[in-house]
């Protein structure tokens, strides 16, 4: 382990985590309000800095300047660390999200790992323990509330969201997801399967499962973030904010903003995984090998299309949030175990059947 | 007895819940883009458009007080306006004019007339109760101040808002 490699390393957790993650959430939150508006009609805010940019600048200094207030029933050092233990798993996943191909001979992911979803399925699972704590430690009984059903949700629908990604592995044949992405570029995007050997009868016939794979994917996703249609652990109307009702301040903001960076890197690991992360359709100036040179202007465009593909999933996400009503709980639960885990069984096998007959 | 509600009869792509998306993603959209396109406005930006021109003709603001053509405040002091306000808002001291002004015979006058307009409820009893003619409600209605005392309209301000009104009453015209 050399210097180079450790300097390398810091400056893209420096740049990818923290001068560009952090600010698209703060960018989130503002599309989150401004789409919102326009879709029942509104205007959304507009007043600080142009197009009302700096909103969420000017909420993060009002989160910073409020009373801090810690009930005294609470359990305080749980109570305390909850907050964080939304936050840092949802910021631990970038490590593994290859998010261009390579800058200056470097490649363009923080820790190229060889177990790639699973690390992120591992970390992300992670996130259910800061939500349990918060609605515990907080001692009343909606945070509790909102604290079981969101355990009970997430570990439902971790299971759909590990099954529903089988297929792609299968078809890959690898968990690396710089591979993974290098594989779309040359062969079709797994949602797009238009050139290179996407475009055969096997490529035909594998987008059946990738397409119902996906479906189940992005399902799951949001009902891991706890997004609407899913939110139910903090829905308002039943249960005041749920898991942080007790939370004041900047530890409610960690939260608030725990959720949205969530929504961000499961937004990267959908576009990694179905839409060729990096890559540009149709094969264009793709590189030669996998982590093969590719001049400055290259490499920033594959960043640049990268992060692309994720607003736009950002505001696929927002959109459907703007549309959907909740679901019940039990439907919510009906969905994950009659319907989501049994399809993304069959749709395993489905993958290697087909797999095995064009073979 | 218990009632049996039908449910619909959902068809087989209608359970499959994504045609219920798609449709609900074209309204939301629908909507988006005809406010991101700027084809409809229904927010009006408010301190820099205001709907000042539309305002109707009997729209009820902040009530003043008027002068005649000849600079006469019209006000007597009658009291009547205080008697009537229903919050209380009005309070007003009453003074005699002095024989050698020149609208002695008017007799009365108010020496303060204070409108509170964190009381006032707009409720236009004052002009409709005043037998001079001397109290209207204006078009103002933003009226703000950082203090109570601030939100207290006296003569002066009164007047200021009220300005000029002909006509009307002309009983006390020296040339009659």
């Amino acid at each position: 382990m050399d210097w180079q490699f450790l300097l390398a390393s810091l400056t893209k957790i420096v740049v990818f985590v923290f001068l560009v993650t952090l600010p698209l959430v703060a960018l989130t939150v503002w599309a989150e309000r401004r789409v919102s508006a326009a879709i029942q009609d509104r205007v959304g805010p507009n007043r600080v800095g142009p197009f009302g940019l700096l909103q969420p600048l000017a909420d993060g200094i009002k989160f910073l300047l409020k009373e801090d207030f810690t009930p005294n029933h609470v359990r305080k050092g749980f109570y305390w660390i909850a907050p964080a233990l939304t936050m840092v798993p949802a910021l631990l996943t970038c490590a593994v999200l290859p998010f261009g191909s390579t800058l200056f001979g470097e490649k363009m992911v923080i820790a190229d790992l060889n177990v790639g979803p699973l690390f992120v399925f591992a970390i992300a699972s992670l996130t259910v323990y800061g939500i349990v704590l918060a609605g515990w430690a907080s001692n009343s009984k909606y945070p509790f509330l909102g604290g079981v059903r969101s355990t009970s949700q997430m570990i439902s629908y971790e299971i759909c969201l590990g099954l529903s990604i089988v297929p792609l592995l299968m078809i890959y044949g690898e968990l690396n997801l710089s591979k993974i992405v290098y594989e779309q570029a040359v062969n079709g995007w797994a949602m797009l399967p238009l050139w290179g050997e996407g475009w055969s009868l096997k490529g035909a016939l594998l987008f059946i499962p990738v397409a119902i794979s996906f479906v189940i994917f992005v399902t799951s996703m949001f009902a891991e973030t706890n997004r609407l249609p899913f939110d139910l652990p903090e829905c308002e109307t039943e249960l005041v904010a749920g898991y942080h009702t007790e939370y004041s301040s900047m530890k409610f903001a960690l939260f608030f903003l725990g959720e949205y960076a969530a929504m961000i890197i499961g937004s990267g690991l959908a576009v990694t995984l179905f839409f060729g992360g990096w890559s540009l359709p149709f094969g264009w100036l793709t590189p030669d090998s996998l982590h093969g040179e590719v001049g400055f202007l290259t490499g920033a465009i594959h960043i640049a299309s990268f992060f692309v593909k994720v607003i736009g999933f950002i505001l696929f996400f927002i959109v459907i949030r703007w549309t959907l009503p909740r679901f019940r709980y039990d439907q919510l639960m009906r969905l994950g175990w009659v319907f989501f885990f049994e399809i993304a069984l069959v749709n395993v096998i489905l993958t290697a059947l087909i797999i095995w007959l064009v073979e | 007895m218990a009632i049996v509600v039908k449910r619909p009869k959902l068809k087989w792509w209608e359970h499959l819940y994504i045609p219920a998306i798609v449709s609900g993603m074209r309204v939301t959209l629908g909507h988006f883009f005809q406010i991101v396109s700027k084809k409809k406005k229904v927010t009006m930006q408010y301190p820099e458009e205001k709907w000042d021109a539309h305002l109707p003709e009997h729209y009820r603001g902040a009530p003043a007080l008027v002068t005649d053509e000849q600079g006469r405040e019209r006000c007597v002091a009658c009291q009547l306006c205080e008697f009537i306000c229903p919050p209380r808002a009005i309070a007003i001291r009453p003074e005699e004019i002095p024989s050698d002004d020149k609208w002695a015979k008017v007799e009365k006058r108010p020496k303060k007339f204070d409108i509170d307009m964190v009381r006032c409820i707009y409720c236009g009893m004052c002009e409709e109760v005043c037998p001079e003619q001397a109290i209207f409600l204006r078009k103002d209605y933003a009226i703000t101040g950082t203090s109570r005392e601030e939100m207290v309209h006296d003569k002066g301000r009164l007047y200021e808002i009220g300005g000029v009104r002909t006509g009307l009453v002309n009983k006390w015209n020296y040339h009659k």
